[in-house]
């Protein structure tokens, strides 16, 4: 980075710039800025309702952005939304679904099948290959409703690796999956790193933080800190993001709603 | 996904056949495309007259021209309405269908009030569907500004668009009938359904918007898989999901208003929905629920069509959810996924299986208070009947499936042994469970005499990987032997239970 000059494969995977979200006029990102180094592994932490989930999809383009930008390795995410791998929250769709894992996880190449196309052989071939980098290949016809909650995490990010995407956005991909589950996403997390992977992870574990993480970005509605687990993960930054909301924000906001309503 | 294919082909050949059909009629004939012939019918798929001697043979081997064609194109209906119903249900927007198809009565009146002053005929088909289409999706954007605009839920939007437009409807049918100018007699149908009344004209235009509407589906059905499980993620990989959606939003318009006039638009979404929901009885995968929702739609609506032009006073309607509601029961029962004797079987099954985990254990743990090898000891059934509250008809029951199993011997002089292999799985089932209850005293500080109960209701569902993860927490990984019981063990001796080795 320092030799070359920044060219477009250099750009940085993320990059966001001022951001804003706000549901109903209430604020839930504000003023947020923050750049992710490529091949990182950044934790986003914060307590419920700090707008974790709701920062990825205004990243992803699945939520309006008040103001601000969102560049993804120096374009737009709908530019370069092939790079781009996207684990949802386990709890966002219905486990009853008729479907088995490997129906999902070949979900992730769609676009690649393409429009009006069945998925082939081919590409049952690379989600089996996907579900058995996450070791489940051996439930690949079942369905999912008969996988535990690690398996059914498990078989969302296979979705997400048969995409082949080099920025990784993660929402909670730890809650609730048994030791076995844990250990197997760190495992991966660590390899997909090794490729030169850049991965963002909801994460709620403040233990396991500094053990799995190189960056952290510590989110409380703004960007209370950001960057390497080792400057940035301390408990002064920790009681900022945690302890006490924004109360004077808040307060505003409940008011403006308030008046509102009322009117 | 092949199977799917073979369906959307021969749905393609069903709809040749039709097509065939009718143009050498219209080629013969020329019928005039008004709602109600009045000479070309039989007296039998007309809904008047007394209903005399019904001719069963000529209907259900369709000798009948019209008949044939009739019945041909209801049932692409019904296969049409399964197949997009599969995808409205996953969608979790099959309500819509009910308020569309609600929606669409208020249109037709209109329309044909329309036309009239127009100085046509107003029963012309295609103009009264047009006016059902626009104000179906009409009432459908209204539930859609009503969420939107106010903030309630989209159940009382449903309730009452539907309600409202239906009255309106009912209201302008009234007015119709006043009006006196020219026939009106024959918009009722629209409400209850009347396949009698189809023209084979009108039938051969159901049946290609019935493929027309497979086609799509067939073509999408990957991109309606995605939307339906998982809309936001299909949003970021960049699908068009209002598109998608209104995709699917235009074919339920389309079979919904089709099927006014075969299924009547009170009951059209018991096509949209009881064939999709009871497939899901019989698989797992997102095409097969398609498939035989599909092949119920169509079984429903050829069965319903039939018995309605059999017996003409019964409108077709209310035969075709009947018939449905008949195979829905019938797949609910025996469905050979979900069906309510499958689940019921696999219930005992886990029941039985426990019992004899109960049993194994049970003699085990005598044996062991003997101090005996666990597999030489003969263990009395009475005593056996003391050490659990099981009845002895329970314990004589899963000694047998036991022995069935060849887990146990029953002996000639009325005890029960231990096989190798059932002392080896006993011995494994005696493990697991003090490891649970060793569990539950040490770190959920339960009192060690109730822990037994407790440790009873979860053994039998722990998982290899949570078997090692509890032994690796009490670090008994070195044992093979299961550890020492916890508390004192029932042996059903008449003079009392003691503890046998150490306490851990």
């Amino acid at each position: 980075m320092v030799t070359k000059p920044a060219d477009k494969d250099e750009a940085l995977p993320l990059s966001v710039h001022d951001l804003t979200v706000a549901y109903h006029r209430r604020p839930v990102l504000w003023d947020v800025a923050f750049n992710v180094r490529p091949g990182r592994l950044v934790a986003i932490i914060g307590p419920n309702g700090a707008g974790k989930s709701t920062l990825i999809k205004a990243a992803l383009d699945l939520t309006p952005r008040a103001s601000g930008s969102v560049q993804v390795f120096g374009g737009t995410y709908r530019a370069n939304r092939h790079r781009v791998g996207y684990v949802p929250q386990r709890e966002s769709v219905d486990w009853d679904f008729p479907i088995s894992a490997i129906e999902v996880v070949a979900m992730g190449l769609y676009r690649e099948v393409g429009w009006f196309r069945r998925v082939g052989a081919k590409h049952r071939l690379k989600a089996l290959e996907a579900l058995d980098r996450v070791g489940i290949a051996d439930l690949a016809d079942r369905q999912i409703s008969q996988l535990s909650g690690g398996q059914q995490q498990r078989a969302f990010l296979a979705r997400a690796l048969v995409q082949n995407a080099d920025l990784y956005f993660m929402d909670e991909p730890f809650a609730a999956v048994d030791a076995a589950t844990e250990s197997a996403i760190v495992d991966l997390l660590g390899v997909m790193k090794q490729e030169g992977k850049t991965t963002l992870v909801v994460h709620h574990d403040l233990h396991t933080v500094p053990a799995y993480f190189d960056d952290v970005l510590l989110l409380n509605m703004r960007v209370v800190a950001s960057g390497p687990v080792n400057e940035v993960f301390t408990q002064d930054n920790l009681q900022k993001t945690y302890g006490g909301r924004l109360t004077l924000l808040d307060e505003a906001t409940q008011a403006v709603l308030r008046r509102e309503r009322s009117l | 996904m092949r199977r799917f294919r073979c369906v959307a082909m021969l749905a393609l050949a069903l709809g040749a056949v039709s097509a065939c059909a009718s143009t050498q009629l219209l080629a013969t004939t020329l019928l005039p495309t008004t709602l109600l012939p009045t000479g070309d019918l039989p007296s039998n798929l007309r809904g008047e007259g007394p209903a005399e001697t019904i001719d069963w043979l000529r209907v259900l081997t369709l000798r009948d021209y019209n008949t044939r064609i009739v019945v041909l194109g209801t049932t692409l209906l019904g296969l049409g309405a399964g197949v997009v119903g599969s995808f409205t249900l996953l969608r979790k927007r099959a309500l819509l269908g009910d308020a569309l198809s609600h929606a669409t009565l208020p249109g037709i009146a209109l329309a044909f009030l329309i036309a009239n002053a127009l100085g046509s005929d107003g029963k012309h088909l295609p103009v009264l569907l047009l006016g059902a289409a626009v104000s179906g999706v009409v009432g459908v954007g209204a539930i859609l500004a009503i969420r939107r605009l106010t903030k309630l839920k989209e159940d009382a939007a449903l309730g009452i668009v539907l309600s409202v437009f239906f009255g309106a409807g009912v209201a302008l049918l009234g007015l119709v009938q006043q009006s006196a100018s020219g026939n009106a007699a024959g918009l009722e149908s629209f409400i209850y359904g009347k396949t009698a009344s189809l023209l084979a004209s009108d039938a051969l235009m159901i049946g290609v918007a019935a493929l027309l509407c497979l086609a799509v589906a067939t073509a999408l059905s990957k991109e309606l898989r995605l939307l339906c499980f998982d809309a936001t993620y299909a949003a970021a990989l960049g699908y068009p999901i209002g598109l998608l959606d209104a995709t699917l939003m235009g074919m339920v318009v389309i079979i919904t208003i089709l099927g006014l006039q075969a299924v009547g638009l009170v009951l059209m979404i018991a096509l949209l929905v009881i064939p999709a929901a009871a497939a899901r009885f019989w698989t797992e995968s997102t095409n097969g629920v398609t498939l035989i929702a599909g092949g119920l739609g169509a079984a429903s609506s050829l069965m319903g069509s039939l018995l309605s032009a059999a017996l003409p006073r019964l409108p077709s309607g209310a035969m075709i959810v009947l018939v449905s509601t008949a195979l829905f029961v019938l797949s609910a029962t025996v469905g050979t996924r979900r069906g309510v004797l499958r689940r019921w079987g696999r219930r005992r099954r886990f029941e039985r299986a426990i019992h004899v985990e109960h049993l194994l254990r049970a003699v085990y743990e005598i044996a062991e208070v003997a101090g005996a090898g666990a597999e030489r000891l003969a263990v009395p059934i009475d005593r056996l009947l003391r050490v659990r509250s099981w009845s002895s008809e329970r314990l004589r029951a899963t000694i047998a499936h036991a022995q069935r199993e060849s887990l146990v011997q029953r002996l000639t002089q009325g005890g029960v042994r231990l096989t190798e292999r059932g002392s080896l799985e006993a011995e494994r089932l005696t493990r697991q469970h003090r490891l649970w209850e060793l569990y539950l005293i040490t770190h959920a500080d339960i009192a060690p005499a109730r822990v037994d109960r407790r440790a009873d209701a979860i053994e039998h569902v722990l998982e290899p990987e949570t078997i090692a993860r509890l032994e690796r927490l009490l670090e008994s990984r070195t044992t093979e032997a299961p550890p020492a019981s916890p508390h004192a063990l029932a042996t059903g001796t008449s003079h009392g239970s003691k503890t046998p080795g150490a306490a851990p």
